[in-house]
């Protein structure tokens, strides 16, 4: 798909590999003002008044799916929240025949969670409403590497040159596969650190260094990603024991300490504490994992702003015409 | 500048005398208030209101004065028509709020008068100030909504077409008034 002219984004939110580093920045210096309205006494701008969203989250997710709706309120948008299970998913129905049912009421954006790779893409060309992808499967977890690199930003003030290590369990996430390009398409180094068997057998090939142990990538790395270890995808046995997991690989003090400076810890939760990260890591001075649940919501509300207003001719209009 | 397009309305040394005719006025207006917010819209407004309150300040010393800014972007009633601003810029108010305060919009042209009524609505998501006044430092007419400036800077007529330029230091480098395009002579 060829990008949009500019920094617009096109109809949906599909992921961030195809996305242009000028339209990830719009993103993030889109995502600056709308912190703000947060902060209000009056968390609310009419911005998208009379839009109607409808958070379609065909997989569990609680903290994904109240930022996205936190974000669609405080954007004065109407929103209707639908799970699969207790559904007629649970009935037999397909992906797009909900989808167009959902459509033949009238709405404008979907949001989607789904587990298969490509679901929301697959949506995305067969209905005419703005879709935003809120992870599919193994492929992409847009807004989760947006709010990633927003909050990386807010504290270096930067992006490029910077060293980030995205440890755990690479192979099950989306989460990584975001962070991924979009660091990349910014101008950062990235690394991965984790058992092999949690490592996608072509992240060399992807030009991403693998670091075997933690020790190591800690001694490289001016940020960590630490991913959770997703135990509901673990059934194949990938690692020999959590505590061994948390022995081996786990984000300790004690590692940090031996690297003798500051290191940023990100972590997009929910956390297995004592397994891939230590509680004095996670609530530690350098831990800004909270902090990436407030960007989240700023970031749901710059991408869902910027898709409503919709085709990027109409945006470049916006430009020109400026009558104040 | 030779650009037969660009005609000079008012020069720096001109803009300098209506700021400070027009800091007089707030303060005759705001007789009464022991403070006054100034808020300037997103981005020229910004500046000429920040002008506004240091000239006010100097000769009023006893008079408290707070400044703010204003991003109407999303508050405004055409974004489905003509897509999305990019860049949406900061909204900060005083920390003590603007409830039952003197607040006054600072912003360089008046036109159609949506930018002050999407202002006026998102101020009101802010609180209830005592008073707002309206001050613009050019009024060119053209207003689309009933809305009126209590303190201007210039009247300049414009036809549909032209454009009225304030330029301030901080973005262009100078300070002055120009009308582009549509010439009214």
């Amino acid at each position: 798909m060829a990008h949009p002219a500019g920094p617009y984004l096109g109809k949906d939110l599909l992921g961030l590999e195809e996305l242009s580093a000028e339209q990830i920045t719009a993103i993030l210096d889109t995502a600056e003002p709308f912190k703000e309205i947060s902060e209000r006494p009056i968390k609310k701008v009419p911005v998208l008044r009379g839009k109607t969203i409808v958070n379609a989250f065909f997989e569990n997710s609680t903290r994904t799916r109240i930022s996205f709706e936190f974000a669609e309120k405080r954007l004065s948008a109407d929103t209707v929240n639908f799970s699969a299970s207790g559904s007629s998913v649970s009935k037999g129905e397909t992906l797009v025949d909900t989808a167009k049912n959902l459509e033949a009421m009238r709405i404008d954006m979907v949001v989607i969670r789904h587990g298969a790779s490509g679901s929301a893409r697959f949506l995305a060309e067969r209905i005419d409403s703005n879709v935003v992808n809120a992870g599919d499967g193994r492929h992409e977890h847009p807004t989760q590497g947006l709010l990633d690199l927003l909050t990386i930003r807010d504290h270096f003030r930067r992006i490029a040159g910077l060293k980030v290590c995205i440890t755990g369990d690479i192979l099950h996430s989306r989460v990584a596969r975001s962070n991924l390009w979009g660091l990349r398409k910014l101008g950062a180094e990235v690394a991965v650190c984790g058992p092999r068997t949690l490592l996608p057998r072509d992240v060399e090939e992807m030009g991403v260094t693998v670091f075997r142990r933690i020790e190591d990538a800690i001694e490289w790395a001016d940020v960590l990603n630490v991913l959770r270890l997703q135990l509901e995808r673990m059934q194949g046995g990938f690692v020999p024991s959590l505590r061994e997991y948390n022995r081996v690989f786990g984000v300790t003090r004690a590692r940090l300490d031996r690297a003798g400076r500051d290191i940023l810890i990100l972590h997009p939760g929910p956390m297995n504490r004592g397994v891939e990260i230590d509680s004095d890591v996670a609530d530690g001075p350098h831990s800004v994992i909270l902090q990436q649940v407030t960007n989240g919501v700023a970031i749901r509300m710059a991408v869902l702003y910027l898709l409503a207003g919709g085709a990027p001719e109409r945006a470049e209009a916006a430009k020109t015409g400026g009558g104040e | 500048m030779a650009d037969p397009q660009r005609k000079t309305m008012m020069t720096a040394a001109t803009v300098e005398q209506t700021l400070a005719r027009m800091a007089g006025e707030i303060v005759e207006q705001a007789a009464g208030a022991e403070s006054l917010v100034l808020v300037g819209i997103h981005r020229r407004g910004v500046h000429l209101a920040t002008w506004l309150a240091g000239s006010i300040q100097g000769s009023h010393p006893d008079l408290g004065i707070a400044t703010g800014t204003l991003d109407i972007t999303l508050y405004r009633d055409d974004l489905m028509t003509v897509g999305p601003r990019p860049v949406v810029g900061p909204t900060r108010l005083p920390t003590g709020g603007i409830d039952g305060r003197l607040v006054v919009i600072v912003d360089d042209v008046l036109y159609t008068g949506r930018t002050v009524r999407a202002a006026l609505d998102e101020l009101a998501d802010f609180g209830r100030p005592r008073r707002t006044l309206l001050c613009v430092l050019v009024d060119r007419g053209g207003r689309e909504l009933p809305i009126q400036p209590d303190i201007v800077g210039e009247m300049i007529p414009a036809p549909p077409g032209g454009r009225v330029e304030v330029l301030v230091p901080e973005i262009d480098g100078n300070l002055g008034v120009v009308l582009v395009g549509g010439s009214a002579d």
